[in-house]
């Protein structure tokens, strides 16, 4: 047994740094989601906390693949949100209409979360096209507004379904002429109602690791130096060869496909959608958790994205002064991770380093 | 590495923190517990009453109305020695107008202990909420959702009139008042409660003795300026004005019209009600505006004074609006309901909720916002609407 373990841990240390360090990661998570299904299966879990395991999951997600755009890619995106709204929107339609046609939940879950994918995917190729020839404030602006448009689009779009197809308009849900017994699935601002909710935590859970992977992957591929060679330097990147749009278009559009998955995970836990939620705010909120953990560490992307959701719940007991109060808390934090200061108050007072100090005065001792 | 122990400490801090979190609120919920035990030997047990609505964000407004109306009837039950000898524990949590707020208000509340839901205020998360009390079968009435999809389920009943109600009821009263041929529409396309009204309207048109002459959308987001559609209203000759929309945009178009000197009749719903309280607003232009609402200010009957006046002195002399009044009476439906029910706080919810469906069909409440208030099964409220007449800054009745 313990000679099984030296060899693990001998087989650990071999794993180079970026491996190591996913899987500590993903062990991390999985750790995390065996304590929280235990304690649901005890029943000694708050409902409340319940019910938010899948919301951690989505923003995870979200925050994840926007550091894809923001810290891997260089490119500051103020419209992510927009990805997340066709994802939901995509994803909750399909579900819809295929309710009584596939009664495979898992099968139907599956294709519904493939397809807001590739839709969002598809809406981030087209949009990245035209912004991704701008850099900086321009681009930050420019998806500012192309979230915007998604969102207001979405929000006056009516689609009903009858034996004769889909019908389309954007006035009001008479001028859809549907047949008696004709659906009216998207109904402008009132959006989306009546989703199947086949969001689980474990779907969720699964759906965060796999996103994780593919952005690791990613990164460590060629493609992945090349993204990080055009962040660090374009001109240079250009000067060697790198095809500086092509490399943009694709971590842009793979970002935007897996904010697409969150918005499907997102539309099949709460019961209705509207347009209206993906707004700015929402992309703020969801930069925040990048920001906060870290430009490119998609670990603290997640541990911020989990913190920041649970966090304003948790302040429910100061009433009138949550959002107050969250916003004095997320300053704190955001200090105490980020100030020069702070950075180096907590280098000289880690853990590693009082570990690392008894052991060099042990080994003195004994010396 | 350092930055790895750290990544690591922060995550077994947050687990932590969300055990401890967890333990807390189990200790809370078994103090409730404790309590109840404690207080039925006394034979006094509580009532648990949440509600849900927006108290901060843009909606705000509602929100603060119902949780404060909510807590003057609370107290008055409270006062008089509760329902049936059981005092009632109110709580209000926020959802900011966002359906997946709602939902985590609503466990919030249950972590608590609800056993009935007031709520929600606005429709968009009353759809995501009754999904939950459906699963749940506990009992909720909401006070001023209006949303007939909010009331899908059996366990769900309303105060205020549904959006399709109201456009219909206007479009009825508009043709039987003979007020008008050519009607023009302004509605606020990305909002749930003007789309609905607007739809109703359009359709019930069709059967009266009226034509809608122009129907022009706005959204949140283009609320400033209504001199489009009020041209376009005015190039097509209409005599009045059908304004399903709330009373903020209002104030912006009447004084837009009256500086292009277009004076037709406005005619509005609920979502009017509050327009002679906006600042800076020159009230002689509100002049003659119908509006069909179930509750105005300054009315003046007795139960109505008794309310606005204990509302002024609680909250520095603001003037209750009808979300208010709804809320007010939601409380007054639910003692009604527990009264005719005679079920126990010692119940489970689910028993509970079961008692008060059945008892909300029998009830027959009078309340601020009608007089004779009754539900159907689908709950829906059954009561007349009232229209009510802006003359010299007063809302007068019109009939």
């Amino acid at each position: 047994m313990k000679a099984q373990l030296v060899k693990m841990k001998s087989q650990v240390q071999k794993l180079n740094r970026s491996t190591r360090s996913n899987v500590i990661t993903i062990g991390v998570i999985v750790i995390a989601y065996t304590i929280c299904m235990s304690m649901i299966k005890a029943g000694n879990m708050s409902n409340l906390l319940q019910n938010l395991l899948v919301a951690m999951c989505y923003y995870a997600i979200m925050a994840v693949s926007l550091n894809l755009t923001v810290g891997i890619l260089g490119q500051l995106s103020l419209g992510h949100a927009g990805f997340m709204c066709i994802g939901a929107f995509t994803g909750a339609f399909f579900s819809k209409i295929m309710v009584g046609t596939i009664d495979n939940v898992l099968i139907r879950f599956t294709l519904a979360i493939l397809i807001g994918a590739a839709m969002a995917g598809l809406f981030g190729v087209l949009i990245g096209i035209v912004v991704l020839r701008l850099r900086g404030d321009y681009l930050a602006i420019v998806t500012l507004a192309f979230g915007e448009i998604i969102k207001n689009v979405l929000n006056v779009l009516y689609i009903g379904y009858d034996s004769r197809g889909i019908h389309f308009s954007v006035n009001d849900t008479a001028s859809l002429n549907l047949e008696e017994g004709g659906m009216v699935i998207i109904k402008g601002a009132q959006g989306i109602s009546g989703t199947p909710r086949n969001s689980t935590f474990t779907i969720g859970v699964i759906l965060l690791i796999l996103t994780y992977l593919v952005i690791v992957n990613l990164i460590n591929s060629r493609s992945g130096r090349a993204i990080m060679a055009i962040r660090d330097n374009h001109i240079a990147a250009e000067s060697i060869g790198i095809d500086i749009t092509k490399y943009k278009i694709l971590a842009f559009s793979i970002s935007a496909a897996l904010a697409g998955v969150a918005g499907v995970l997102y539309s099949h836990n709460i019961a209705t959608v509207q347009s209206t939620k993906f707004g700015y705010n929402t992309s703020i909120l969801i930069l925040v958790f990048v920001v906060l953990g870290g430009m490119g560490n998609l670990r603290g992307s997640i541990i911020a994205a989990i913190l920041l959701t649970v966090l304003p719940e948790y302040l429910r007991f100061m009433r009138d002064y949550r959002m107050l109060i969250y916003a004095i808390v997320l300053i704190v934090m955001m200090i105490f991770n980020w100030a020069p200061a702070c950075v180096n108050w907590r280098k000289k007072h880690s853990l590693k380093g009082f570990i690392d100090n008894k052991i060099r005065k042990k080994a003195k001792e004994e010396a | 590495m350092k930055k790895r122990i750290f990544s690591l400490l922060m995550v077994v801090s947050i687990l932590m923190l969300s055990l401890a979190a967890c333990g807390t609120k189990e200790d809370k919920a078994d103090n409730n517990k404790d309590n109840k035990q404690e207080t039925q030997d006394d034979g006094a047990d509580k009532f648990y009453i949440g509600g849900i609505g927006p108290i901060t964000g843009a909606a705000a407004v509602y929100g603060q109305h119902v949780m404060n109306a909510a807590q003057i009837a609370v107290d008055e039950i409270n006062a008089a020695g509760g329902i049936n000898g059981a005092l009632i524990e109110y709580r209000f949590e926020d959802d900011v107008h966002d359906p997946e707020k709602a939902v985590n208000a609503y466990n919030t509340l249950k972590d608590w202990g609800m056993q009935i839901l007031m709520g929600t205020v606005t429709s968009n998360p009353g759809k995501a909420v009754k999904e939950e009390t459906h699963a749940d079968n506990m009992f909720m009435l909401t006070p001023s959702g209006s949303a007939p999809e909010v009331v899908q389920y059996d366990n769900a009943f309303q105060v205020c009139f549904t959006d399709p109600n109201q456009g219909k009821a206007s479009a009825v009263y508009i043709a039987d008042k003979g007020l008008a041929s050519k009607v023009a529409v302004i509605y606020n396309s990305s909002d749930v409660y003007s789309t609905g009204i607007y739809e109703k309207f359009a359709e019930e048109a069709n059967n009266q003795n009226f034509e809608i002459v122009s129907a022009e959308a706005f959204t949140d987001d283009s609320n400033s300026d209504f001199a489009v559609q009020l041209q376009k209203a005015k190039d097509n000759g209409a005599e009045l004005i059908f304004l399903p929309i709330y009373y903020e945009e209002a104030t912006l178009i009447l004084t837009q019209a009256a500086a292009m000197d277009f004076k037709p009749l406005f005619f509005g719903c609920d979502g009017l009600d509050g327009i002679l309280g906006v600042e800076n607003f020159d009230t002689a232009l509100a002049e003659g505006v119908m509006l069909l609402t179930p509750f105005a200010a300054d009315a003046e009957d007795e139960k109505t004074q008794k309310f606005v006046s204990a509302y002024k002195a609680a909250h520095d002399g603001t003037v209750p609006n009808q979300f208010a009044a709804d809320s007010y009476d939601a409380i007054y439906i639910i003692k009604a309901a527990i009264e005719k029910s005679g079920v126990t706080p010692d119940m489970s919810v689910s028993d509970i909720c079961d008692g008060m469906k059945d008892a909300m069909t029998k009830i027959t409440v009078d309340g601020l916002t009608g007089a004779g208030m009754t539900w159907s099964a689908s709950g829906e409220v059954n009561k007349d609407p009232m229209a009510v007449i802006i003359r010299d800054g007063q809302y007068t009745s019109a009939d």
